[in-house]
């Protein structure tokens, strides 16, 4: 894969053009240097996450109540906790979390809120009307109601907070897909298709699929910020990770009454959850510059 | 041409982009005097005869570099006028009509009501006088009823009616130039003759100086008195519109010759050779 | 004649109830194997759905639509795809642009299972006069003249009996025109294919076909001959105000036509 091959002018290969598209793509993003700011970021997260135990300095679970509510300083770069632990080996180890919630949420509401989607968006009529009024639904309730809601009924816990909030999240993916499809459809390009006798479902996901696609990616990074911050108001209530789990919200909450005169335990975890949201939407702002088909 | 001094003076005008792949140069050393006259601009996508007229009128996207020898209109340097100045010659001395009447109309508004807008704007008039006014140039571009069309909105009238309360919007403030980018491109053959007709007239009686642009060389040839044929940003033929059977460059002549005629039936259709000199 | 295609008082509606618009208003016409025949007329006669009903894309049509004497439902079987293709007016919106040209020509042998996919991919493209540099090209790396020659492609793989074309070269720059317009003509030798083209341009139509329609608002007003046009003879007035029309500008016809404004209500 030299320089020469992806700067070709003529590609030779399905391979070699679709590599070339995707050089050319991620120049393009490299012009943007709030979004690169933003895929740092989530590339650290990611990078934090894996290497956590090589990265944090100290057990996040061993308490030392002799260390308790320390000031950052030398020895606890971020300071402790109320039981002693070290706030900073906590914060990077609830990486991981964070990272869980966010990656599973967007796997799972992704592809049903897409097929859901252009399933009704193409079809139109009844199957429309019929998934439109599902949609419709779960739309009704605000986002951390339902959320709640789900997690009071399924007992709190990492894995039904990620049930709960991918629950809120489907129907916006949902209407995206269809609106996408709706443009679509009507287009020259699918109308030869079915000319040709292509079946609607060869039609669906070899030609409307794609063309929903960019603007699902984009929405998907700038719902993480969303999904970041409403795991982290589960987990601020005590309904998501639970304790001893380092999960920024549970941190941010269980900091709330210490936050006069140890300032240290809300603020950094509150921090990370702010950067790594804001890192999202510019990662997300910058995608959709860069994908947007209407741009070429 | 007439001993009168030209209405609109052009020399050495440039539009140049600067795009990742360097720099484009869409209007390349472009000259051409406009008297009261009608000067067709005849040219095939990418020949820069949208961009030529956008960059008289100071139109040209925010990116675009435009440079002028001289740009002259009506004794005026246009190149050295300030923003302000421009607008204020925009419109009421210079008008522009587009291609499409309906993305150029503003979709909420009634059609009457912007014809008034247009010549409230630039002769400070009252509503009541700007109304009449505008009554009165839809009746000359040939509406029927302009009491009934003055409070339709844009999806509700056709085309052609489209265009022609487009050319009322533009001619209004009784403007000394009117430049007409494709004015009937998106029109049916029998409503061009109409819309033209109307435009013949104007241009006719109140003396205005036309600048026409289009794609359409039959059609620039019958309707203007001169025709200037652009190729990749610079003029490659002018001439009187009733010679251009007679045109001598190889690009005008080369797309006469592949043009299908109803007159004139032919087994195969020419194809255009291009020559990398015409580009020099 | 043996009729390849004959359509029998075609009418198509749109809307609903009040809303209702005839769209096309019981047109027969019949075009033999190996001609090209030409629907003409303004936008809005209802030309281009009559090319959506005879491909499928329309379903909701009534009267009798036949190819080579079998009817037409309102759905295509596979076989009857295959001997029906359209090309499309705007080459901008005809190519899937996340596809390459490759995989927009793979679609058809793949949906048929034809085979020989390299093969005949190669030849189609050679046919219209792309090299295999083209191949791995997307939409937007493409001149319209260029995708056009793809769409002609697309629609040449299925080697299909009847072509129909919605004003194949409308959008296109004059200079390509003329080279499109060649090559149709070209295939349709090579191929004893048959046309049913359709367009608002009389030169054109005159140019490329032998008998011509002409259709006005919904309905078939006169049949006619590219000949006859030219000698501007025609037997509805309508007919010869649109020659006269196609001509350029003329004042003393112009004025005749304000004329003709005022007259309608």
């Amino acid at each position: 894969m030299s320089a020469a091959w992806l700067t070709a002018e003529v590609a030779e290969s399905a391979l070699q053009a679709t590599a070339q598209r995707l050089w050319f793509g991620w120049l393009r993003f490299l012009r943007n240097p709030l979004a690169v700011a933003g895929l740092a970021v989530v590339a650290a997260l990611l990078l934090v996450a894996i290497f956590a135990p090589w990265l944090a300095t100290q057990d996040p679970y061993a308490q030392d109540l002799a260390q308790r509510l320390q000031a950052p300083g030398a020895h606890h770069w971020f300071g402790t906790d109320q039981v002693g632990r070290d706030l900073y080996s906590r914060i990077v180890y609830g990486s991981r979390p964070t990272l869980a919630i966010v990656s599973l949420v967007v796997l799972i509401v992704g592809p049903i809120g897409l097929v859901v989607g252009a399933v009704a968006g193409y079809a139109g009529g009844k199957v429309d009307a019929v998934l439109m009024r599902i949609t419709d639904i779960f739309l009704a309730f605000p986002g951390l109601v339902l959320a709640l809601a789900f997690v009071a009924a399924l007992g709190p816990g990492l894995v039904n907070a990620v049930i709960a909030i991918s629950l809120t999240h489907w129907p916006g993916f949902a209407r995206l897909a269809r609106a996408e499809t709706l443009i679509v459809r009507s287009s020259d390009y699918i109308a030869a298709s079915r000319i040709q006798g292509a079946s609607a479902l060869r039609i669906l996901f070899r030609h409307v699929v794609p063309m929903c696609l960019p603007t699902l990616i984009v929405r998907m990074t700038l719902s993480m910020a969303g999904v970041i911050l409403t795991a982290a108001g589960l987990g601020f209530l005590g309904l998501g990770a639970q304790p001893p789990s380092p999960e920024w919200g549970a941190m941010l909450a269980s900091g709330r009454r210490f936050l006069i005169d140890y300032w240290w335990m809300s603020t950094f975890p509150g921090l990370a959850i702010m950067v790594v949201s804001l890192a999202f939407n510019l990662l997300g702002d910058g995608l959709r510059d860069v994908l947007d088909p209407r741009s070429e | 041409m007439s001993a009168a001094p030209a209405v609109l003076s052009v020399d050495g005008l440039r539009v140049a982009f600067d795009t990742p792949h360097g720099v484009v140069e869409a209007v390349r050393g472009v000259r051409f005097d406009v008297g009261r006259e009608r000067v067709g601009i005849v040219g095939e996508s990418g020949s820069g005869k949208s961009m030529t007229g956008r960059a008289i009128l100071r139109l040209a996207p925010r990116t675009a570099r435009v440079e002028a020898k001289r740009l002259q209109f009506a004794g005026e340097d246009l190149a050295a006028a300030s923003d302000r100045r421009m607008r204020a010659i925009r419109g009421r001395r210079i008008s522009m009509i587009l291609q499409d009447p309906r993305v150029a109309l503003n979709p909420v508004m009634r059609v009457g009501e912007q014809v008034a807008e247009a010549y409230a704007t630039v002769r400070k008039a009252s509503r009541a006088e700007a109304r009449e006014r505008a009554l009165d140039m839809l009746a000359q571009v040939r509406i029927r009823d302009p009491r009934r069309v003055y409070d339709l909105h844009p999806h509700q009238v056709s085309g052609g009616m489209g265009q022609r309360i487009m050319i009322a919007m533009m001619l209004v403030p009784e403007p000394e130039l009117l430049i007409a980018d494709e004015p009937t491109s998106a029109l049916d053959v029998t409503v061009r003759m109409q819309v033209l007709a109307i435009l013949d007239d104007l241009v006719n009686r109140r003396g205005l100086a036309l600048v026409f642009i289009s794609h359409d060389l039959n059609l620039v040839a019958t309707f203007c008195d001169r025709v200037l044929v652009m190729y990749a940003g610079r003029i490659v033929e002018e001439c009187r519109a009733a010679e251009l059977a007679r045109a001598s460059h190889p690009y005008t002549r080369g797309l006469l010759e592949s043009l299908p005629r109803l007159d004139a039936p032919r087994e195969r259709l020419a194809v255009l050779q291009r020559d990398p000199a015409w580009l020099a | 004649m043996n009729a390849l295609l004959a359509i029998e008082h075609l009418s198509v509606d749109f809307g609903e109830r009040r809303g209702t618009v005839r769209a096309v208003d019981d047109v027969s016409l019949a075009v033999g194997p190996g001609e090209s025949y030409g629907l003409v007329g303004e936008s809005g006669c209802g030309k281009s759905t009559v090319l959506r009903a005879i491909c499928g894309l329309n379903r909701d049509w009534q009267g009798a639509i036949r190819l080579a004497g079998d009817a037409l439902g309102p759905r295509r079987s596979p076989a009857m795809h295959r001997r029906i293709q359209m090309v499309f007016q705007d080459p901008y919106g005809s190519l899937h642009p996340r596809h390459t040209v490759d995989s927009i020509l793979r679609e058809p042998i793949a949906v048929h299972g034809l085979g020989d996919t390299n093969g005949r991919i190669r030849g189609v493209l050679d046919q219209v006069g792309l090299g295999p540099a083209f191949r791995f090209r997307f939409p937007h790396q493409l001149s319209g003249g260029q995708r056009q020659r793809v769409a002609i492609a697309r629609a040449l793989l299925l080697e299909p009996q009847l072509l129909l074309l919605d004003e194949p070269t409308s959008a296109l720059d004059v200079s390509i025109q003329s080279e499109v317009l060649n090559l149709l003509a070209d295939l349709r030798r090579e191929r004893n294919l048959t046309y049913l083209f359709v367009s608002h341009d009389l030169a054109v139509i005159a140019h490329m076909c032998d008998r011509v329609g002409v259709m006005r608002a919904g309905r078939l007003i006169e049949e006619t001959t590219a000949a006859r046009l030219r000698e501007g003879r025609a037997d509805q007035a309508y007919t010869r105000r649109f020659v006269e029309a196609s001509g350029g500008y003329d004042r003393a016809l112009a004025r005749a036509f304000a004329d003709l404004e005022e007259a309608q209500a």
